[in-house]
């Protein structure tokens, strides 16, 4: 187990801002948080390697906070595929091991079925340069993996890589990490689909803080703040201003929105989010297209409504032209409220919000 | 155009080939001639020009009138610069290394005030620094003596080392001392196992400007020094007299130029700066 307490850094471009969790072994924790959220300056401050200046790091009730990097029992894989270009990737693997106090035999075995489970068998003898961007990334991978550290951090491990790697990275990674199951493993992530896909439990970050943790469709489906549905939601969700009145509810600009099955708070200002799924062509309010892309097999449309801008997305890649006028349904059971003070406030009927 | 541009490419790269072989070729021919030869105007060819004699070359190893016996001063030479160029190469480093990844500050000095203070040591003409050399040497009984040059050389060595190593280092992502560190290295650790096996290319390079400027020294090795101790390059000058004998310079010129080039033919493969590719993406 893992406990942070009261986390915060000041010497670093993003700082932290009183972090406390726990961690436990066995399970894998998605860091979400835009860049500049504060996800790599956590693993750092984890791992010593940016001084903390106040808070605790403790491993199972041991304050590890005080002790030096190569002895936290700590591997971390960074964004930026680094291993050493003077080594072998065999070499590469058994680096830790060595220190470790393995000897040299003892290392390669274990360094060599380590890169075997990464698919890198057959270039044991090769240089790093000479390995592609992928295979670059699990010898990282497998680096960080082989020692068999209590704590496994992997900082955007995937964020370099293209698409379709990234994608089968993604799929692979579960398999890779499944022998690791007495370590906490902790995966940091711009991208709200990887941090749903791979995590046990998704943390969100916002300005050097934790604002929201829990199962990921949890949070997906009901998040506690406005800051979380912004950074959880891809594509974005769009918030609008409105309030109630009278048990109604409206856009800013006195529109009428959709409430059935919502309970609504007493009258007052409000925050409407639409996330993308919450709007379809056709329907009662009007608004111009202002921009069309597709991603995937969706299309994603940017709408201008008298009331504020708001994301459309829509099955299959459809043309939508820029600056047409376009009618759409907004549903209500996808609508979300939130107070000024940012706090979700959405109740619907039988359920709570 | 790409091969009216490979061409012109071609013609100047030759020209600039024969600009810088053309002296070496030219010395070379000088030190067999005899001053007869020397003197009847330009000739290049031996055995067609002019007639080749040994008299240059057998006279850096003869001593007395008919010559100076070098093997002494080459090897004063060679001690004096593989020495100094060693010590500084070993303290630049690890000075570099402090500085490019340390922060240090002192009052109002900072890393690139401490870096600065490095080259500024060269920055200085040497004139000023001869007296206060001359002096402590002196104090110390060591003028005249190897011990005495090495010292003056470490010095005057070490500010070329930290300024190509610092720069060197800069150039090597801090994340890899990071990850040997999370790999079970101290930091002293990371720099062994990790930083210097991948910094031949700088070290090289800095170990070449050490050799050349302490090699080629001229200054010093003359105002430290009387009869105990001699370098190459006084040694060279030592053999002008009334009549200048062109055939033994230029032997003397091609002796003392042999060891740098032969070097520097050796760790040219090293100089390159592609090992750190691979480190990071």
């Amino acid at each position: 187990m893992l406990q942070i307490d009261h986390l915060t850094t000041a010497d670093a471009k993003v700082t932290l801002d009183d972090v406390s969790f726990v961690f436990e072994a066995g399970k894998i924790y998605t860091i979400l948080g835009r860049t500049g959220a504060g996800k790599t300056e956590l693993l750092r401050a984890l791992m010593g390697l940016n001084p903390l200046t106040v808070g605790t790091v403790k491993l199972d009730e041991e304050d590890i906070t005080e002790r030096p990097i190569r002895a936290r029992n700590m591997s971390l894989v960074y964004q930026q595929f680094i291993n050493y270009p003077h080594l072998s990737v065999l070499d590469n693997v058994a680096f830790p091991l060595r220190r470790q106090g393995k000897d040299k035999a003892e290392a390669h075995a274990l360094a060599g079925q380590m890169l075997t489970t990464v698919g890198l068998g057959e270039f044991l003898q090769r240089r790093p340069a000479q390995l592609s961007g992928g295979q670059q990334q699990r010898v990282a991978l497998a680096r960080a993996m082989v020692k068999q550290s209590r704590i496994l951090m992997l900082d955007e491990p995937l964020a370099n890589l293209d698409y379709k790697l990234r994608e089968q990275l993604r799929e692979e990674f579960p398999r890779l990490v499944a022998d690791n199951v007495e370590s906490v493993i902790l995966y940091t992530t711009t991208e709200p689909r990887e941090a749903m896909e791979l995590g046990n439990t998704m943390i969100v970050m916002h300005d050097g803080r934790v604002i929201a943790s829990g199962a990921p469709a949890d949070l997906f489906a009901h998040p506690p703040t406005k800051d979380t549905a912004s950074v959880i939601s891809d594509p974005p969700i769009s918030f609008i201003s409105g309030f109630v009145r009278d048990n109604c509810l409206y856009f800013s600009e006195g529109h009428l929105a959709p409430s059935e099955g919502l309970l609504l708070p007493a009258d007052g200002p409000v925050t409407i989010a639409l996330r993308p799924d919450a709007i379809e062509p056709d329907g009662a309010f009007n608004a111009q297209i202002g921009l069309s892309e597709f991603s995937g097999s969706q299309t994603i449309i940017h709408l201008d409504f008298d009331f504020g801008r708001a994301i459309m997305m829509v099955d299959g890649i459809e043309a939508f032209t820029a600056g047409n006028d376009i009618s759409v349904s907004i549903r209500s059971e996808h609508i979300m409220l939130f107070a000024p003070d940012g706090g979700n406030i959405t109740l619907r009927n039988n359920q709570n919000g | 155009m790409n091969k009216v541009y490979h061409t012109l490419k071609t013609i100047f790269l030759l020209g600039w080939s024969i600009f810088v072989v053309f002296p070496f070729l030219w010395a070379l021919t000088t030190s067999f001639k005899d001053a007869n030869a020397i003197t009847s105007g330009a000739t290049y060819i031996p055995w067609v020009d002019f007639e080749p004699s040994s008299q240059g070359w057998t006279s850096l190893f003869t001593t007395g009138s008919q010559g100076i016996n070098i093997i002494g001063p080459f090897i004063d030479s060679a001690v004096v610069t593989l020495i100094a160029s060693l010590v500084s190469l070993i303290l630049g480093t690890l000075a570099a290394y402090g500085l490019s990844r340390f922060e240090y500050r002192l009052g109002f000095v900072k890393n690139s005030d401490i870096t600065f203070f490095f080259i500024s040591q060269r920055i200085m003409p040497p004139i000023v620094l001869a007296i206060p050399f001359f002096l402590m040497l002196k104090e110390l009984g060591a003028l005249d003596t190897i011990f005495g040059l090495v010292l003056v050389y470490i010095a005057l060595l070490l500010p070329i080392a930290v300024w190509v190593m610092t720069d060197f280092f800069s150039g090597i992502p801090k994340e890899l001392d990071e990850m040997a560190m999370t790999d079970g290295c101290s930091p002293i650790g990371a720099f062994f196992r990790v930083i210097l096996p991948n910094s031949v290319p700088g070290l090289v390079v800095a170990g070449m400007f050490c050799l050349i400027f302490g090699w080629n020294d001229f200054f010093f090795a003359f105002t430290l020094t009387f009869t105990e101790t001699q370098l190459l390059p006084v040694s060279i000058v030592s053999l002008n007299s009334s009549v200048t004998p062109w055939w033994s310079l230029s032997a003397f010129a091609l002796i003392s130029v042999a060891p740098l080039a032969c070097v520097a033919v050796i760790v040219e493969r090293y100089m390159s700066r592609g090992t750190m590719s691979g480190a990071i993406r």
